[in-house]
């Protein structure tokens, strides 16, 4: 499992990205800021889990990515909703 | 769901549908064409269309008709060229020191009609160049739009926004 | 080819960090949601296609993750910006709004 060059490069730009998205969770002023970094670091993270199968080379981690997805997909509109709230 | 009692009678079209999406999907999980993954699946997929089948309101929509793969096909060409470009414009915007956005919110209309030509229709304006679908309203769509030029009115924004994507999906959808 | 999969693995990562980046820079919900959706899907989409091409085994699941992505990611993000506008987040207007009916 060693990285190529390129491949480190990648890593690097990845973890630029979830850091700036954690440094937004972090910062948001409204709890909408909040969500939106929450559910672009769930979408990096799916990446991310597609590439840990990649460098272990083990396609179960693929697995793992698809059921994080979908969890966080169904964690993002339950969140959506109850920002929402009963004001119809 | 509340809707229960009165979901249309669905035609064999829109069952072949479900089994064939359910099908493509169990391959597609497995990864394989071995020929007992194969069985397995068509029972799968066969017992999910009879016992669920009615449920898969979301299929009504589809136009069928034997041109259907290729105008599917042509919409996502369409759809992913869309894609990149949008998102070479938001780099150029994000790294543009001055950050040039002028923002609003503007309304457009539809004449698709079928719930999922509607969300189809919403998620190709959320990926596409400085577009963000907020709100569906019947056949009123509220987009965000990040540089809208000075002076829109409804029919220009649906014709910038919309159209193309439009004229697409209402080959093969209602 | 694992060559051609590792450039689609840093222009991916390259577009997922730039969304991160308009996150952090744009100055309301709704811009913010612009540039994290759109670059964090075409990023994970092309971040998909270079593992495919490092490993072409796996192209099935794969196939199953992107439309995944494509299909939820959007709606995610319409949901939170529609929950945003109900809990009466003003968005940053610059132009008139246009286009209602009163």
């Amino acid at each position: 499992m060693t990285l190529t060059t390129l491949q480190l490069i990648a890593l690097a730009l990845l973890v630029t990205g979830i850091a700036l998205s954690t440094l937004r969770l972090l910062l948001g002023p409204t709890p909408a800021d909040r969500m939106v970094a929450a559910d672009t670091l769930a979408v990096i993270t799916t990446a991310g889990l597609a590439g840990l199968a990649s460098v272990f080379d083990n396609p179960v981690y693929l697995d793992v990515a698809l059921v994080y997805g979908t969890l966080a997909f169904v964690g993002t509109v339950a969140f959506a909703r109850a920002l929402e709230g009963n004001r119809e | 769901m509340e809707h229960t009692a009165d979901i249309p009678p669905l035609s064999w079209p829109h069952y072949l549908l479900v089994f064939f999406v359910s099908l493509l999907l169990w391959v597609l999980l497995t990864g394989t064409f071995d020929r007992q993954e194969l069985v397995a699946g068509v029972l799968v997929s066969a017992a999910v269309t009879l016992l669920f089948g009615r449920r898969f309101e979301i299929f009504t929509g589809f136009r069928f008709s034997w041109l259907a793969p290729f105008h599917i096909l042509s919409y996502l060409g369409y759809f992913f060229v869309a894609l990149i470009r949008a998102n070479l414009d938001l780099a150029a915007r994000v790294l543009a020191p001055s950050l040039p956005i002028n923002p609003a919110l503007v309304e457009i209309r539809t004449g698709l009609k079928s719930p999922l030509g509607r969300m189809l229709l919403a998620n190709s304006i959320t990926l596409t160049p400085g577009t963000l679908t907020v709100d569906v309203v019947d056949d009123r769509l509220l987009v965000h739009w990040v540089y809208c030029p000075p002076g829109t009115d409804l029919h220009q924004a649906t014709e910038r926004i919309s159209a193309a994507f439009e004229r697409h999906l209402s080959r093969f959808l209602i | 080819m694992s060559l051609i999969g590792d450039i689609l693995l840093v222009v991916g990562c390259a577009f997922i960090a730039l969304g991160s980046l308009g996150l952090l820079r744009m100055p309301d919900v709704f811009n913010r949601l612009q540039a994290g959706t759109k670059a964090a899907t075409l990023g994970t989409l092309a971040v998909l296609l270079g593992i495919g091409f490092n490993h072409p085994g796996w192209w099935a699941k794969l196939v199953v993750i992107a439309g995944f992505v494509l299909f939820t990611n959007p709606v995610g993000s319409s949901s939170i910006a529609r929950a945003a506008r109900k809990a009466g987040i003003k968005p940053r207007v610059l132009a008139r709004k246009i286009g209602t009916d009163g």
